[in-house]
């Protein structure tokens, strides 16, 4: 897994909420075996139309907007457990999604794949939105190790919170299986005391 | 202090906590299926590992294969090649595969109870959020993403933080013609389509208590739709004589040690929650969505709200309604019965019991899509094949089928389709098709009258 611990860009605004990863990666396009190419179908029937040509007051079709980190309305990644939902995320070049709100199986699939999550409060969201929405070229710091964000031109600081071991691992670029298997010898033990 | 059902059925299955992080959490049952899988061995593959304990797998296909022909080569390479290549890792790993043409074949949460695989008590998960449907039975159970799959063919376990506990009560009684999937839209339409994430729900109550398993399932199986990881229900003697008899059940001595395990696993009345919601049966009508997330439901009869919410304004447009409307009497041309929410025999009963005797609209295209091979089966063995044949209903064999429309099973643009499944994001049944989600009966009702009608009033 791609390390992360900070990053000095700008963001794209998707002013939306409850996007489900059926919009984030439609099912017709998870027909593949492998994981590599889902970002050329990311928000698909979003960004082009049925003759696939862009849709251009769709954010991502917008020049005015750029960078690596999504910020997006509440309840983002509700619905599907698909997993291409943050393969064609990372795809596309994001590596940092920000929200008021995730849906547990997206936010763990997200974190299993290098990108980072962070949770701000309703309001902070909004205070974002204006900023990027006034400045598009206004730059985000996000820091991992210190856990916060910050808008230096507004003067913006945000704490966030991350489980500690999921911190680990995306600072260190572990995965959960290499864990799991060096735990291996316990779950043995639990099986045979389960079978005793 | 008393325990949760819930709380009795993960500590058991802890083998370890981590300090300020996640447990493992030991999983018995991993179902798998041809999307969500091929990532997941390729991973397991590209790092050497073995799969751990593959007698504790079961694979099916499901989500992408055609619903006509089965027994033909599928047509679509990349859906043939998925197919092929579940097929191949199953080989590969030794693992059991219900494919294409096997009498077990069907869609994984339809296949799982239906089997005797899922029982009370259990840890299960598999790459697909519907996975809360075999909360049923009192077994933790839950979706998650291809990299957990990897992990748990590594493994057998998962790293996850134990999720809070909710309690949702419905006492009461059902008015008639109020279905269990009435009744889980309508706790989505109240609750909203975040109130569950960061918890695992319970279903407790006298309507839940009354419930078939059938019925219980289709609750359990929406719980994702507000955010849940899952729902559960307490195993009672309905839940063992659902289990009783069936394929991988245990019998004999083991049945009777069983089920004396099933028996201690309700919540002690003494137990506590972190959040609690009840709800008077009585308030529930038939119920149908409007929108395009499943929190945004209404009874038929009822006006669709007002919001000065974007989002909101923007999943009206989508559908082409407008606040206020009414959509009793709505016209509509298409009609799904399926789903993993929706596509077992008690729903199909339901559904020739309404419409025997009777015919589709004409301008109505009206799918039946079973959940597996053997409620397929039971459809022409019970005589309902005939009754949805004289009616013109298209039967067609089981899988996801237009509930996703990762198939040819696809709604086209602009088109209206009442739809038994779960779900009712934009673009869900094909790109541009509006889904308005209902139960089995409200569904078949517009497929006769061709338009949404309330039950209750005819």
């Amino acid at each position: 897994m791609e390390k992360f611990t900070r990053l000095e860009q700008t963001a794209i605004p998707l002013d939306i909420e409850n996007v489900d990863t059926d919009q984030i990666i439609p099912a017709r396009f998870l027909k593949a075996t492998d994981r590599e190419g889902f970002g050329e179908n990311l928000f698909r029937d979003w960004r082009y139309d049925k003759n696939n040509k862009p849709i251009t007051d769709f954010v991502l079709n917008n020049p005015t907007f750029a960078g690596p980190i999504l910020v997006a309305g509440n309840n983002f990644g509700c619905g599907s457990s698909r997993e291409h939902a943050a393969w064609a995320l990372a795809d596309f070049g994001f590596k940092v999604v920000i929200s008021s709100f995730f849906a547990d199986i997206f936010k763990g699939n997200v974190l299993n794949n290098g990108l980072l999550p962070i949770q701000v409060s309703d309001s902070q969201l909004q205070t974002i939105f204006k900023a990027i929405k006034e400045n598009p070229n206004c730059e985000f710091i996000v820091d991992l190790v210190g856990q916060c964000i910050k808008i230096p031109s507004i003067n913006l600081h945000i704490d966030f919170e991350i489980n500690s071991y999921k911190k680990t691992c995306l600072i260190n670029g572990y995965d959960d299986i290499d864990y799991l298997i060096n735990n291996k010898h316990k779950i043995e033990e639990f099986e045979r005391k389960r079978n005793a | 202090m008393g325990k949760t059902l819930f709380d009795k059925v993960w500590d058991s299955h802890v083998v370890d906590q981590l300090e300020d992080g996640p447990d493992i959490l030991y999983i018995d049952k991993h179902l798998i299926h041809e999307v969500t899988s091929p990532q997941a061995f390729s991973a397991l593959n590209d790092k050497g590992i073995p799969v751990f304990r593959p007698q504790q797998i079961v694979a099916t296909v499901d989500h992408n294969v055609p619903t006509l022909n089965q027994h033909l080569p599928i047509k679509d390479e990349l859906s043939r090649n998925q197919v092929a290549k579940l097929r191949n890792n199953c080989e590969e790993h030794d693992i059991e595969l219900y494919g294409l043409g096997h009498p077990y074949q069907g869609i994984v949460h339809v296949i799982g109870p239906e089997l005797g695989i899922t029982q009370p008590g259990m840890t299960m998960v598999c790459g697909d959020s519907h996975t809360s449907t075999h909360g049923a039975f009192g077994s933790i159970a839950f979706g998650i993403g291809t990299s957990q799959v990897a992990q748990v063919f590594a493994s057998q376990c998962l790293l996850v933080s134990k999720p809070k506990s909710m309690r949702i009560t419905v006492d009461g009684e059902l008015k008639n013609g109020v279905h269990p999937k009435d009744v889980i839209l309508y706790i989505i339409s109240q609750l909203g389509t975040d109130s569950g994430t960061g918890y695992f729900v319970e279903y407790a109550g006298e309507v839940f208590e009354k419930m078939s398993m059938e019925g219980r399932m289709t609750v359990c199986n929406m719980s994702i739709e507000m955010g849940a990881r899952g729902g559960m229900i307490a195993p009672d003697q309905t839940t063992y004589d659902y289990i009783e008899g069936r394929k991988f059940a245990p019998s004999k001595a083991e049945w009777q040690q069983k089920l004396k395990y099933w028996k201690s696993l309700p919540s002690d009345p003494d137990a506590s929650f972190d959040r609690e919601y009840s709800f008077d049966a009585t308030e529930i009508s038939p119920m149908i969505t409007y929108g395009t997330n499943p929190g945004m439901g209404i009874g038929i009869q009822e006006q669709i709200p007002s919001s000065q919410n974007e989002s909101f304004q923007k999943s009206l447009e989508y559908m082409g309604f407008n606040q206020g409307d009414t959509l009793n009497n709505l016209p509509i041309n298409y009609v799904f019965i399926g789903s993993c929410t929706n596509s077992r025999i008690e729903d199909f009963r339901v559904a020739s019991a309404y419409i025997k005797g009777k015919k589709k609209a004409e301008n109505v295209n009206a799918l039946i899509v079973p959940g597996s091979q053997q409620v397929a089966k039971q459809i022409q063995d019970e005589g309902l094949g005939v009754v949805f044949q004289e009616a013109g209903f298209l039967i067609r064999q089981p899988g996801c089928s237009a509930c996703l429309a990762m198939n040819d099973d696809k709604i086209p643009a602009g088109e209206y389709c009442v739809s038994t499944s779960n779900r009712n994001f934009e673009g869900r049944q094909g790109p541009g098709a509006r889904t308005i989600l209902a139960s089995p009966l409200t569904a078949v009702a517009a497929a006769i009258e061709g338009k949404i009608v309330d039950i209750t009033q005819l």
